[in-house]
């Protein structure tokens, strides 16, 4: 595009800059290929070759060092033979279950409150509610696991001090890990809420202004207005959350590595890094791998499918 | 229940009697509570953070200690006399006042103090038990600890193993999302949509499906157990930082570029002279997203890395300490303390450019 103001002024009739104005066109080009070669090569090397050969794996028996033999669609019957394999999927729905409305609920009501003229010292309250998620992934959990601690965790003194004599210990106890796995997560909503405060920024006055004028009330405002306008980034963070909980990991394994085993953490993923680096079978977590990816894909679509129905799309988007 | 339903009419006609300048009162004193709720809200949010300082000051025994006691790091006051240290308590005594005593001879139903006011006064007898009464504490944090973290993860080494990953990566970061922003930007490329439509679908891919192949490939390589494949990835671009770069310089005005070029400026020199300088709050906002992204990534050192303590990063070294420290509740607090100080002063300094990168990714796409 960036040629096309020189060829516009230049007349077309005379061959020579013709064919000049072609060959600055195709030096652009050449230019361009160049500039995008790194991602180019990034993307066949570590993305789409990396795909394929995944794919290829989990047909496979590969170990790393060992000759590779076909082994046709053994692991993928295994996928549903191998009773940890299921139950690592069960774990991961559950919990993204009880997880997704958190995370997008939470974010949705700081960005409200952020948004509203009802508050003082916006901008510090903004920057604070989202400093936990500058925090290293690490440390959150670290910081997560000393709070929930069931005798001397601050979360459990502040439940004895407003009268719940026996406080749940909620990162040891089965029936209440998943909460206890929830909360750890909340510190992680300060992208969503950044980017729902701003979209709700952008919406329009006017449209406030109208409904004022018919009299709606706040509450009717925002399911009316501010939901249906912001619902583009709703639907992005739900995409995006629920491909993230998919790939839940860390926090499993480091509790699980730092307190004793529990199954009720065995993760799709944690089983999955388990089958690849401490058993060494990369085929069989090839496969694993790409069971989840495609359940992601499922999920990913579906969302996207359910989207026309409560997404609104202002404008020519 | 007569009397309350004769009440209500006349009090709603006291609501309607208002002055009007109560309504702004009443505004107020709304946002005021508002505000207040926020910041409880907020207080509870933040509150974790308070439990791993506090806790990361204390003493194992005061960590290990019962639930009831107080969360502030303290140890008892003591009063030295005649050569022997004694333990200070608050007394009441039947006239009403409390009395700061050190305790020297404890019994069942009466004790003998000392007044550290009035030594010379000699004993004083006071009946009571002495279980009953309160000793004296004073805030004594327990700043060792981080002496003793600071050895076991040795943090200078594992610190500059982040610094490097972190900062090489950086550079390559902002060197190819940078080129191949521009190029996306501003160069007109045949199937140009479909490949940033290629790009953006690599932001939900998860990473799982390319783990074991990238994996094998570092490993047939001979990069696994060396920083390589924590860095090199990085010169290749990545979707995230591309398409905040390019979003920033399609709003910058071509004319500029038109008139370099007139100048005889090629397209290396655009984007070096006229592209780059204007660019800022972005290029700064896609170096602060990776060293934050860098400093936090736990999963490529623990897999790479694994078999080379020398090299780890302080994510998985933290990780590492903690694990086999298990119950050192207060080093592992000031581990995680440690580790996520450089990050979170680089997000306050940076913060505005950040936050706008932040929008700009998660809002128009």
């Amino acid at each position: 595009m960036a040629a096309t103001p020189d060829t516009l002024n230049l007349p077309a009739s005379t061959a020579p800059q013709t064919k000049q104005s072609r060959t600055v066109a195709q030096q652009q080009r050449v230019w361009g290929w160049i500039f995008l070669s790194p991602w180019i090569i990034g993307f066949l090397t570590f993305t789409l070759f990396p795909m394929i050969a995944s794919f290829i794996f989990s047909f496979t028996n590969f170990q790393i060092g060992e000759p590779i033999q076909f082994v046709g669609f053994e692991n993928w019957r295994n996928l549903f033979v191998d009773p940890s394999t299921s139950q690592s999927l069960l774990i991961t729905f559950r919990f993204a279950l009880v997880s997704l409305p958190i995370a997008i609920g939470l974010p949705l009501l700081l960005a409200t409150i952020l948004n509203s003229k009802m508050v003082y010292g916006k901008p510090i309250l903004r920057v604070l509610f989202y400093t936990p998620y500058m925090v290293p992934a690490i440390s959150s959990i670290f910081i997560w696991q000393s709070f929930l601690n069931g005798q001397t965790g601050w979360l459990n003194r502040l439940l004895r001090t407003i009268g719940i004599a026996d406080p749940p210990n909620w990162l040891f106890d089965p029936s209440v890990i998943t909460f206890g796995l929830v909360m750890l997560g909340v510190w992680g909503v300060g992208n969503a809420m950044l980017t729902m405060l701003a979209t709700m920024q952008g919406v329009p006055t006017e449209l406030y202004e109208a409904a004022d004028v018919d009299g709606a009330n706040s509450l009717v405002k925002w399911t009316r207005i501010t939901l249906p306008m912001i619902s583009p980034v709703i639907l992005y963070n739900i995409v995006l959350t629920v491909i993230g909980l998919m790939q839940y990991f860390l926090p499993a394994y480091v509790l699980t590595n730092t307190t004793r085993s529990n199954p009720e953490t065995n993760f799709f993923n944690l089983n999955l890094y388990r089958t690849a680096f401490q058993f060494g079978q990369m085929g069989f977590a090839s496969a694993q791998a790409w069971f989840i990816f495609i359940i992601a894909l499922i999920l990913t679509l579906v969302i996207f499918g359910t989207s026309n129905r409560w997404v609104y799309y202002s404008g020519d988007k | 229940m007569a009397t309350l339903t004769s009440a209500r009419p006349s009090s709603s006609d006291a609501v309607n009697t208002a002055p009007y300048y109560s309504r702004q009162l009443r505004q107020f004193m709304l946002k005021a509570l508002v505000t207040l709720l926020t910041c409880m809200l907020l207080l509870v949010y933040l509150l974790p953070l308070g439990n791993m300082m506090l806790s990361s000051i204390s003493t194992r025994e005061q960590l290990s200690q019962s639930a009831s006691d107080s969360v502030i790091p303290s140890e008892p006051v003591t009063y030295n006399y005649q050569g022997t240290d004694y333990p200070l308590y608050s007394v009441p005594t039947p006239d009403g006042v409390i009395h700061t005593w050190a305790l020297v001879e404890d019994r069942r139903n009466s004790s003998d103090f000392i007044d550290p006011a009035n030594p010379e006064a000699g004993l004083i007898r006071w009946e009571g038990s002495w279980r009953t009464l309160q000793p004296e504490r004073t805030f004594a944090p327990a700043w060792d600890n981080f002496g003793i973290a600071w050895e076991g993860i040795k943090f200078p080494r594992v610190f500059m193993n982040t610094l490097i990953i972190s900062v090489i990566g950086m550079i390559g970061t902002l060197l190819s999302c940078i080129c191949v922003a521009y190029a996306f930007a501003r160069f007109p490329l045949p199937g140009k949509n479909i490949l940033f439509v290629i790009l953006i679908g690599t932001i939900i891919l998860p990473s799982q499906v390319t783990l074991i192949p990238t994996y094998a490939f570092f490993a047939t390589i001979g990069w696994t157990n060396t920083m390589l494949p924590l860095i090199v990835p990085h010169f290749f671009a990545n979707a995230y930082n591309v398409f905040l770069l390019r979003q920033f310089f399609l709003t910058l005005p071509r004319e500029l570029d038109e008139a370099a070029m007139i100048d005889g400026a090629g397209p290396f020199k655009v984007l070096t002279s006229v592209i780059i300088p204007q660019s800022w709050p972005a290029i700064i906002a896609v170096g602060v997203f990776h060293f934050v992204w860098s400093w936090n990534d736990f999963f490529g050192p623990l897999i790479y890395l694994i078999g080379k303590p020398d090299l780890q990063p302080i994510s998985v070294a933290v990780q590492v300490f903690n694990f086999s420290y298990g119950p050192h509740p207060e080093l592992i607090q000031a581990t995680s303390l440690m580790a996520l100080v450089l990050p979170l002063i680089i997000f306050f300094l940076a913060q505005r450019f950040f936050m706008r990168g932040v929008v700009i990714t998660g809002v128009e796409k």
